[in-house]
């Protein structure tokens, strides 16, 4: 199965030192989980401060400042992996720095859907998968 | 072909067998509503066959075999959905190869304990968690469930839906836990399982029928669990706890339904035959270096129950006990039932000076069984005003009409 794992972080900034400590971390799970075969994709978000929100409504774009939901902890960035089962994907949340401080929410990727847009050529299958 | 089984009979081998059936054929076709779906089907089959063709020889691999076959059904019928041909491919291998043999019951195998990780996964809600427990491995029906928990079958029926999606959709496996993971993982199902009891035992709500159907589900829960995992010593503790407490049941209301405190019980109203079955299970549970919760709380229920008078029992062992659960779980509502038991042993003023050093600490301000405790000890000191204060603070506090009706007849007896 597919998982996206959303790091949700602090809002508070981390120093210089400290970030560099969490980064490295992160590059070691990055290399783990490439070995291992279960990397399929990740990043970092900028901060929510530079977050825009849009809305259509009445034929209108509604455009404000932040992000979707204001939380005392925010989308920070997403791994996605191929996990054999829920369990193994709770495994791999368990290691991500950010689950130290903050939170992952695991969230199965609809594949389904993710196929039937590949069948119809609306996107291309992914070539390492 | 034996003979036939009527109605009755088959709706207690229903809920008698239903757990292992549904955990067989979950394992077969790797769909767990698909597989409940089928059970249903195949038990509605037997109902209707078997008091008129009388009863297989082996019942068990007859549902399982009906129950296969008309899950293959529908996955045909469903079969133009792609994602479906994998489980149909499965299912008619498995078939060809005959894994699953009517020729005997044994031959359907026990994957029950996948079943319970599988419902007390902490991926659920635990009200669902408990719903789960009851729908499959005590063959409840929902209707018996929502009734149970006071909430229309219609809601418990959804939640049950939902929680069967998100097994499916999360992908929260079938499996027993990895060695790593199994003690946090048995935690929380005996923690399951103790909920359903202590609803069934002590909540207020809902027929006392009920509650008794409730309290014995969870020991028929806790005695799955100690048949598939014999090795384990703490879910032998929670079934001796469950089993100790329970025994008492009978004694424990008077006929106005008012509650009798453990010291004025009349002690031949309780069920000895499973008083002695938890006294067992209470001293497997503490063959171990380091006894579990449950096991050292059986222990302590275990003391109440070889007293064959209240002042018979030995508080020294149970303050013992008490002071080692303290360490296993340190958290104040143990501590008061520890000075309870100091009080016991060495007098009154002990337990109140332990009384005294958790009220210090600001907890179990709001908590109606510390002042109902702390006024115990005060009246039997005969310092009967200020037990009058701390009676009326508990009455203040306490919630159920029991309690409150016991309460007031003590506040009446120290009040001048």
């Amino acid at each position: 199965m597919q998982y996206m794992l959303l790091l949700y972080i602090p809002t508070e900034e981390e120093s210089g030192d400290a970030l560099k400590k969490i980064l490295d971390e992160h590059k070691q799970f990055t290399r783990r989980i490439t070995t291992s075969g279960q990397y399929l994709d990740s990043n970092a978000l900028e901060p929510a401060a530079t977050a825009t929100t849009v809305r259509l409504r009445d034929a209108k774009t509604l455009v404000t400042d932040g992000p979707f939901a204001e939380t005392r902890e925010q989308l920070g960035g997403y791994y996605l992996v191929e996990a054999e089962n829920l369990d193994a994907a709770i495994g791999l949340a368990a290691r991500i720095p950010v689950a130290r401080n903050g939170s992952v929410e695991i969230r199965p990727v609809n594949l389904a859907i993710r196929e039937e847009f590949v069948r119809e050529g609306v996107i291309q299958s992914r070539p390492d998968r | 072909m034996g003979g036939a089984m009527e109605h009755g009979s088959i709706e207690d081998f229903y809920r008698r067998e239903h757990g292992r059936i549904l955990s067989a054929l979950i394992r077969a076709v790797g769909d767990f509503e698909l597989a409940e779906d089928a059970v249903q089907e195949a038990f509605a089959s037997a109902i209707e066959q078997w008091p008129r063709e009388g009863t297989p020889d082996n019942p068990r691999a007859w549902i399982v075999s009906v129950a296969r076959h008309k899950a293959i059904d529908r996955l045909r019928r469903q079969a133009r959905f792609a994602e479906r041909s994998d489980e149909l491919r499965r299912l008619i291998e498995t078939e060809r190869e005959g894994a699953i043999s009517t020729e005997r019951d044994d031959a359907v195998p026990d994957e029950r304990l996948s079943l319970i990780f599988t419902c007390c996964h902490p991926a659920l809600a635990q009200e669902a968690q408990i719903a789960l427990a009851l729908r499959t491995l005590c063959g409840l029906r929902t209707e018996e469930i929502a009734r149970a928990f006071l909430v229309p079958a219609a809601t418990m029926a959804q939640r049950l839906v939902r929680a069967k999606r998100k097994i499916a959709t999360a992908g929260i496996p079938y499996q027993t836990p990895s060695r790593e993971h199994l003690s946090a993982r048995m935690e929380a199902v005996m923690a399951v399982v103790y909920l359903v009891f202590n609803e069934g035992y002590s909540a207020t709500a809902g027929s006392e029928l009920i509650r008794r159907e409730l309290a014995g589900e969870a020991i028929r829960l806790a005695r799955i669990i100690v048949e598939l995992m014999a090795q384990e010593p703490e879910p032998h503790g929670l079934l001796a706890l469950m089993l100790l407490h329970d025994a008492r049941r009978d004694a424990r209301l008077d006929d106005k339904g008012e509650i009798v405190l453990l010291e004025d019980q009349d002690r031949s109203r309780w069920n000895r035959e499973q008083i002695e079955e938890g006294l067992k299970e209470a001293g497997v549970a503490m063959e171990t270096p380091q006894p579990g919760p449950y096991a050292i709380q059986a222990a302590i229920a275990a003391e109440h129950s070889r007293a064959a008078r209240p002042r018979d029992t030995d508080w020294r062992r149970i303050a013992d006990l008490y002071g080692m659960l303290m360490r296993k779980q340190p958290n104040p509502v143990v501590e008061l039932n520890y000075a309870v038991a100091v009080a016991m042993d060495r007098g009154c003023d002990a337990g109140l000076e332990i009384i005294s050093r958790i009220e210090e600490r600001g907890a179990l301000r709001d908590y109606h069984l510390m002042w109902a405790a702390k006024a115990d000890l005060l009246r039997r000191l005969g310092r009967l005003a200020e037990a009058e204060g701390c009676y009326r603070r508990a009455l203040e506090l306490a919630g159920s009409e029991p309690e409150r009706s016991f309460l007031r007849k003590r506040l009446s007896e120290v009040s001048s």
